[in-house]
């Protein structure tokens, strides 16, 4: 009696224990409806002509991962809260296709609890990017910011790989997939490493800068600048980086180098940062005693030659 | 009577590694300047123009070090290099008070080159740490910034780049240093060009009375 009393309350513990973790980012239940069919390769579904149970396959495309939805910004939400309510039937009313889904500004827009993201300032941005530009409103926000995924990772995380790894994904899916590219492009998309060939440590550079680094301009009231530019006004001034008032202070380390000092003081995030940029992390310290060293060594030459001459 | 004994201490290879050598070293040190306090509004010279000449000298001078290294395995060169501890302090102090005061009092130097002795204590002290410490460490953290992959990414809480950045920088600083005394040492005896005609042709010259 009593040994089982205890390995009730170490089962509890345990579900506890197991599930509160999981519990904080967990989608909402109503979503079961969808995600039964959405998150699967195959769907079974009830066919009300032939009045049979069907096994079918799923496409592809449309299937979504549960675990990147619960985490992204809108992880809390109802796939209905989106999309129209009637996707609960299935097969699908051809007609729910046509309906427009909301976009970031109808819901975003004008809202002050999301002031300090600044939607219409980035919106007013973007309209000037070659993207919108060329393409128009075929171009919209979740061309890059998947609705079902987003995360606000640039202020959220804590790791420059982290960040940029993520943002770069989002050009990435077009800009080394053509299917994609091909939802706004007629033509074929340029080969990214072929572009960036001028560029040494290709690989290294882009697993520590943002494209939006080198491609938009940055805006100091933004904190991610949304303005990309046409490629003739990329950046291609290694020393924009590379140098001591690096422009990457401005932008990709902004927040994390505010928060950082912040916390911990200026020394810790020049010493803990996962990034070295040759040029752009002078230590003081270092600087003066190798001035220091420097002189030393000439002034003593210069008092051995002068007495050499002299005593000739 | 004096007259000029001439006896051959630089065989060609070790005049061929310590030309590249040199030469690399020198734009090394200038493309690494460059690079290290890179500034928009003064411009040594071009940024990537800089880091291309930095790696394909550095490659050079890592390959030409391996010259060194054969070269004097395979040679008898290796023996100049041989150092004993013992006595060496006394030695050392000997050739520092040599170059600071005996030298102008003009007296003899304490170790005279000669077929068994090419180097003083000193320079023997400071081509070992150069050679055998400064170089290679260079040329490994060098080879860990051109391929990252291969260096740890974490030491603890700090970031492995930047550590062997920060190594490579400094060692290449205390290079520097050394090559700014080597020189002026060279210039030292009683015509200052002599050494240096001899690391080009070969033969050093020694006054027998
Ligand atoms: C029985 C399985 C099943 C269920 C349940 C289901 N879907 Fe679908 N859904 C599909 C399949 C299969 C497609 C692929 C297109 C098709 O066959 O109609 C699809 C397509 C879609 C599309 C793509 C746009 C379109 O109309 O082609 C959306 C959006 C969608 N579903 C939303 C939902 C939502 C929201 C729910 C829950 C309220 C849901 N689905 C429930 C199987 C299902
Ligand atoms: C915050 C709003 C939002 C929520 C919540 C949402 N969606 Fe979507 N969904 C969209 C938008 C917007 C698109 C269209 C994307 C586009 O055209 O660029 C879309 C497209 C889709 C598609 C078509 C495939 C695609 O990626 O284009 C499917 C399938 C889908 N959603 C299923 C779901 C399911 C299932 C859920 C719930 C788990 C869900 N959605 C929740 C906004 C949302
Ligand atoms: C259907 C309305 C709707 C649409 C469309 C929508 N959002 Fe949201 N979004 C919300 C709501 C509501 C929240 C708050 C969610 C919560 O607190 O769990 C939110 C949260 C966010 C957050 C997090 C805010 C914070 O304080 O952490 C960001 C960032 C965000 N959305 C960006 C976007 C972007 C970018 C788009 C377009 C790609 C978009 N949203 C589209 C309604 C929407
Ligand atoms: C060409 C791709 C692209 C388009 C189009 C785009 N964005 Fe972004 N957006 C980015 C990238 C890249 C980031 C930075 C990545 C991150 O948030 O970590 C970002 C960041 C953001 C952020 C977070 C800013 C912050 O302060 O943390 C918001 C909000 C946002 N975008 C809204 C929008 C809205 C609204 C639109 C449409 C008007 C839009 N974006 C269109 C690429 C895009
Ligand atoms: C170090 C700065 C830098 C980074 C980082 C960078 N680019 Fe570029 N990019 C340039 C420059 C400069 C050009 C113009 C090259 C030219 O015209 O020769 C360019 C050109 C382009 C083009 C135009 C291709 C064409 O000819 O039509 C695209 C697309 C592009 N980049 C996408 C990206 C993407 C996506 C990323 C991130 C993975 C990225 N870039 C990262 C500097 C950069
Ligand atoms: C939805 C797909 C898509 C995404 C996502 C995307 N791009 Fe593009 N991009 C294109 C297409 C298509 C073009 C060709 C021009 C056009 O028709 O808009 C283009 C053109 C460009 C150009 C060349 C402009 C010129 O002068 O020719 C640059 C630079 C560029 N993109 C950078 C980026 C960056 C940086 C990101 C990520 C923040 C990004 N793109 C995300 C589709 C995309
Ligand atoms: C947008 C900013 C940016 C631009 C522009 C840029 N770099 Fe870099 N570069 C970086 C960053 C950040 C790193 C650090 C990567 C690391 O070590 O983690 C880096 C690393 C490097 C490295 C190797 C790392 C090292 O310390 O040895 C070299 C070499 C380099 N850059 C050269 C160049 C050259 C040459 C150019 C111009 C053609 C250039 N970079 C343009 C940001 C930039
Ligand atoms: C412009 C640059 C240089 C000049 C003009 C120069 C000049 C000389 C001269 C004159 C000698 C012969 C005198 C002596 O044995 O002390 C010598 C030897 C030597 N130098 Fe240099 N040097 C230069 C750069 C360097 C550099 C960069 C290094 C190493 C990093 C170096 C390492 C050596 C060594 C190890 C020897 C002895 C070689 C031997 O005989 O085994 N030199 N150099």
């Amino acid at each position: 009696m009593r040994s089982s009393l205890l390995s009730l309350v170490i089962l509890f513990q345990f579900c506890f224990v197991q599930t509160l973790p999981a519990q904080e980012k967990q989608i909402a239940p109503e979503n079961d409806q969808c995600i039964k069919c959405h998150t699967h390769q195959t769907i079974t579904f009830e066919n009300t002509l032939t009045k049979r149970e069907d096994k079918r396959l799923m496409n592809p495309l449309y299937i979504l991962d549960k675990n990147h939805f619960a985490q992204g910004v809108h992880g809390r939400f109802k796939c209905t809260d989106c999309h129209p309510a009637e996707y609960s039937h299935y097969p699908h009313k051809a007609e729910l296709k046509l309906e427009p889904l909301s976009t970031c500004l109808d819901c975003h827009g004008g809202d002050a609890r999301y002031a300090s993201f600044q939607f219409e300032k980035i919106d007013e941005e973007f309209q000037k990017s070659v993207h919108f530009q060329k393409s128009g409103e075929s171009f919209t926000c979740s061309k890059c910011h998947d609705q079902h995924y987003y995360q606000a990772k640039s202020r959220n995380s804590t790791e420059v790989g982290d960040i940029v790894l993520f943002s770069n994904q989002m050009c990435m899916s077009c800009h080394s997939n053509n299917n994609k590219f091909q939802l706004i492009s007629d033509s074929l998309k340029p080969a990214l490493a072929q572009i960036h060939e001028w560029l040494p440590n290709q690989e290294l550079h882009f697993k520590n800068i943002r494209c939006i680094e080198c491609h938009t301009q940055v805006v100091d009231s933004l904190s991610v600048s949304h303005n990309i530019m046409p490629k003739e006004k990329a950046l291609k001034n290694c020393v924009e980086c590379h140098s001591k008032n690096s422009m990457l202070e401005a932008s990709l380390y902004k927040y994390k180098n505010l928060q950082g000092r912040s916390q911990k003081g200026k020394l810790h995030t020049i010493i803990a940062n996962k990034a070295y940029v040759i040029g752009a992390y002078q230590n003081n310290l270092l600087n003066s005693v190798s001035i220091i060293l420097f002189l030393v060594v000439l002034t003593g030459i210069l008092i051995h030659l002068i007495a050499r001459i002299v005593k000739k | 009577m004096t007259h000029v004994h001439k006896i051959y201490l630089y065989p060609l290879w070790l005049r061929i590694w310590h030309a590249i050598n040199a030469l690399g070293i020198l734009i090394l040190i200038t493309t690494g300047i460059t690079m290290q306090y890179s500034n928009p509004a003064f411009k040594l010279m071009n940024f990537e123009l800089a880091v291309n000449l930095h790696n394909i000298s550095g490659i050079a001078v890592s390959v030409s070090y391996f010259l060194f290294i054969i070269g004097n395995r395979l040679t008898h060169n290796h023996t100049y290099y041989r150092l004993k501890l013992k006595g060496l302090y006394t030695k050392l102090t000997l050739q520092i008070v040599y170059y600071t005061y005996g030298i102008f009092k003009n007296q003899s130097p304490p170790f005279p080159i000669s077929e068994k002795r090419k180097f003083n204590p000193m320079q023997k002290v400071a081509y070992l740490i150069v050679m055998y410490l400064f170089v290679p460490g260079l040329i490994l953290t060098g080879l860990g910034l051109l391929f990252p992959e291969l260096i740890l990414e974490n030491i603890y809480q700090l970031s492995g780049i930047f550590l062997t950045a920060i190594l490579h920088a400094s060692l290449g600083f205390l290079t520097s240093i050394f090559l700014i005394i080597h020189l002026y040492v060279a210039s030292i005896g009683k015509y200052p060009l002599n050494n240096f005609r001899s690391i080009v042709n070969g033969y050093h010259d020694t006054n027998i009375h």
